[in-house]
């Protein structure tokens, strides 16, 4: 185990990777020369060369396409998107062609690429660069979601991805790049698409969250013991997959929900997951569900408004009080 | 008179070109038939008319060199090598068709024949063929990427992209622009600043020529020529192919958007006749050689029809199988 950031820990998978499968080729805009806006790819051109890591241009669709048509060819792309932002340029190589092409072929093709995408708001960059799409992607069928928390998943849910044989959408937190934890430096260490995990055990409530809103449910939760309530929180890791079993044995054991999620609150992954708790544990609620969700606005710039959008730990804290007051 | 044909194939090759296309037209005209007949539904684009680009084009490629092509595709999946009946039993939406009836018309594929996919949405396999080039030069492989699209695909995004991004990396794509003058109902001039479409690659330092689609020979040797370019320089090429459909752009397509005087002259350049008529011109073949193909032809098409028909459907648990690699499990709880 070493303590590092969450960006080395996603470059350390890379590089790990990379070095265990020479069909793994990285491209994106800035990746290479410029080592990624981020600095997800430090260090990637240095080792594996221009024929590996490569610059493009600026051509979000024609990314995904050409990653699209390479693991047709039997490369294992994992390529980037500066932004998820940038992702709905290439929608339509994402939904109309990369989430299609196994089924519409009858299970002939294999895609096994790997989109990252940085995304969410918190850093005052304005409507158009701020956006958490994650529901996009788990709306859905034929792609992966991915939505890591810390270091540790960070590495492991990459490698899982790059590894997997289907299309993995990676959407990484900018806020959560310079996040420190401890990640196992093995090799073989990987963290399972699919495989929902329980940061904390509790008995009174469960918060289930994913991606910064974890480590936001993790504060709350630690706030809230103070207050003598214990709080469990489930990190979806991935939302696609969706481990619903480990969910809603937790709000089965606990009797309350509260569902935490950075994007707009309509039809958000907020309204999915609470749709799932009704449907599967309604005998065990206590409390209806709560959903802590962004605000349904385009992001604003000015901080003193941005963080009206966001959801805050005093947010979730509320929401848990909440819950824990009222009863059916 | 000596015979200029011979001089570019040998008999049985100009033979089989012949062949080819009397296929892909024997079964264009079946699939309009099935259709008629409530058999096959959806979305049908038939390739009537066009028959000398897929033929011509294939036969100058590699047996492994990738192609990738729009939705009106199935000849170029047949030159390729696809067995007619599992294309006609995909068309009928059968269990036994090419993709287990998940794709129909639009959306054949067969890795086996490299033939890499039928794609419905304008322009959508611009980036694939780039893609499926740089895997090939990537892994030293040879291969080129055909791609085939129409004068419509190329005010999409992707088009300008795709050439953009197939110079800077060096990347051997066949750009094949079967140009039939419309898109849908909107004429090329309608919807090209400049619709001469081969001279739009110029701001991508991407060569290119222009074709006549009506004759096999003329597209067959351009390709082979530029194929070869591209796979011997590892760098992008367009050529761009008048043709014309005989048929409306889809089965629902009244075709009042053109009259019908220019439909008839372009039928009395058919492909097809004019060139069989060459090849008994200079002594190929006999009349009878080219009856007994059509014959063949028919006897095929009718065959996968009766399989078509003929074949399961597709079972109701195949909806959730073949979307996720290793995976059926992935939304366990809407089964």
């Amino acid at each position: 185990m070493a303590e590092m950031t969450y960006r080395d820990a996603l470059n350390m998978a890379l590089k790990e990777e990379m070095r265990r499968d020479p069909s793994v080729v990285v491209w994106g805009e800035d990746v290479a020369l410029y080592e990624g806006s981020f600095k997800v790819t430090r260090g990637l051109l240095a080792e594996f060369g221009e024929g590996r890591v490569k610059d493009t241009p600026i051509s979000e669709n024609t990314i995904v396409g050409v990653a699209v048509g390479s693991a047709l060819g039997g490369l294992r792309p994992a390529v980037e998107l500066m932004t998820v932002n940038f992702a709905l340029l290439a929608m339509d190589q994402i939904i109309n062609h990369m989430a299609k092409i196994r089924s519409m072929f009858g299970g002939q093709a294999t895609l096994p690429i790997v989109v990252r995408a940085p995304g969410g708001g918190g850093s005052q960059l304005g409507a158009q660069h701020s956006q958490s799409l994650e529901a996009f992607f788990m709306h859905c069928p034929g792609i992966y979601v991915a939505v890591p928390s810390t270091p540790s998943d960070a590495k492991g849910l990459l490698k899982s991805a790059i590894r997997d044989n289907n299309p993995v959408m990676f959407l990484e937190h900018e806020l959560l790049y310079n996040s420190k934890g401890e990640v196992p430096e093995d090799e073989d260490f990987t963290v399972p698409l699919g495989k929902a995990h329980i940061m904390r055990e509790g008995k009174d409530v469960t918060i289930i969250a994913y991606s910064r809103m974890s480590i936001l449910a993790l504060a709350a939760a630690a706030e809230l013991e103070k207050e003598g309530i214990s709080c469990e929180v489930v990190d979806l890791r991935t939302l696609t997959p969706l481990d619903t079993a480990t969910f809603t044995a937790s709000v089965k054991k606990t009797g309350r929900a509260v569902v935490v999620s950075e994007c707009w609150r309509t039809c958000g992954v907020g309204a999915e997951i609470t749709s799932l708790l009704y449907e599967n544990c309604f005998d065990s609620l206590l409390a209806p569900v709560q959903r802590v969700s962004g605000l349904d606005v385009p992001m604003p710039y000015s901080r003193k408004i941005e963080k009206l959008c966001i959801p805050q730990v005093e947010d979730a804290v509320k929401a848990v009080k909440e819950v824990l007051s009222q009863k059916y | 008179m000596e015979s200029r044909l011979r001089a570019a194939l040998p008999d049985y090759d100009l033979m089989k070109l012949y062949e080819q296309m009397v296929l892909c037209r024997e079964f264009e005209e079946s699939c309009a038939e099935q259709y008629t007949k409530g058999h096959i539904t959806g979305f049908l684009h038939l390739y009537s008319g066009q028959e000398a680009v897929a033929v011509g084009a294939t036969a100058g490629l590699h047996k492994d060199d990738y192609v990738v092509s729009a939705y009106r595709e199935h000849p170029q999946a047949l030159v390729r090598g696809a067995d007619p009946k599992r294309v006609m039993a995909e068309l009928f939406g059968k269990s036994t068709g090419m993709c287990k009836g998940k794709g129909g018309s639009m959306h054949l594929f067969d890795p086996d024949i490299a033939f890499m996919g039928g794609y419905a949405i304008v322009g959508g396999q611009f980036p694939i063929a780039v893609g499926l080039a740089f895997a090939s030069k990537y892994r030293g492989e040879g291969r080129i990427a055909a791609c085939f699209f129409g004068d419509g695909a190329v005010n999409q995004g992707n088009f300008h992209e795709g050439l953009n991004w197939a110079r800077l990396w060096e990347l051997p794509v066949l750009f094949l622009c079967e140009n039939n003058f419309y898109g849908i109902g909107t004429g090329v001039h309608r919807a090209s600043a400049l619709p001469d479409i081969h001279r739009r690659t110029c701001g991508y330092d991407v060569p290119s020529e222009k074709v006549d689609g009506m004759d096999v020979m003329a597209v067959y040797l351009a390709v082979k020529r530029a194929a070869e370019w591209v796979r011997e320089h590892s760098r992008p090429y367009l050529i761009e192919v008048i043709t014309y459909r005989f048929r409306g752009h889809s089965m629902a397509d009244p075709g009042k958007y053109r009259s019908a005087a220019e439909v008839e002259l372009w039928k009395a350049r058919d492909p097809i006749p004019a060139f069989g008529k060459r090849l008994v011109e200079e002594g190929v073949v006999s009349r009878d050689d080219l009856d007994c193909l059509q014959a063949k032809a028919r006897t095929v098409v009718k065959e996968a029809v009766i399989f078509a028909e003929e074949s399961p459907w597709p079972d109701d648990g195949e909806v959730w199988k073949d979307i996720y690699a290793g995976g059926e499990e992935v939304c366990p709880w809407q089964k």
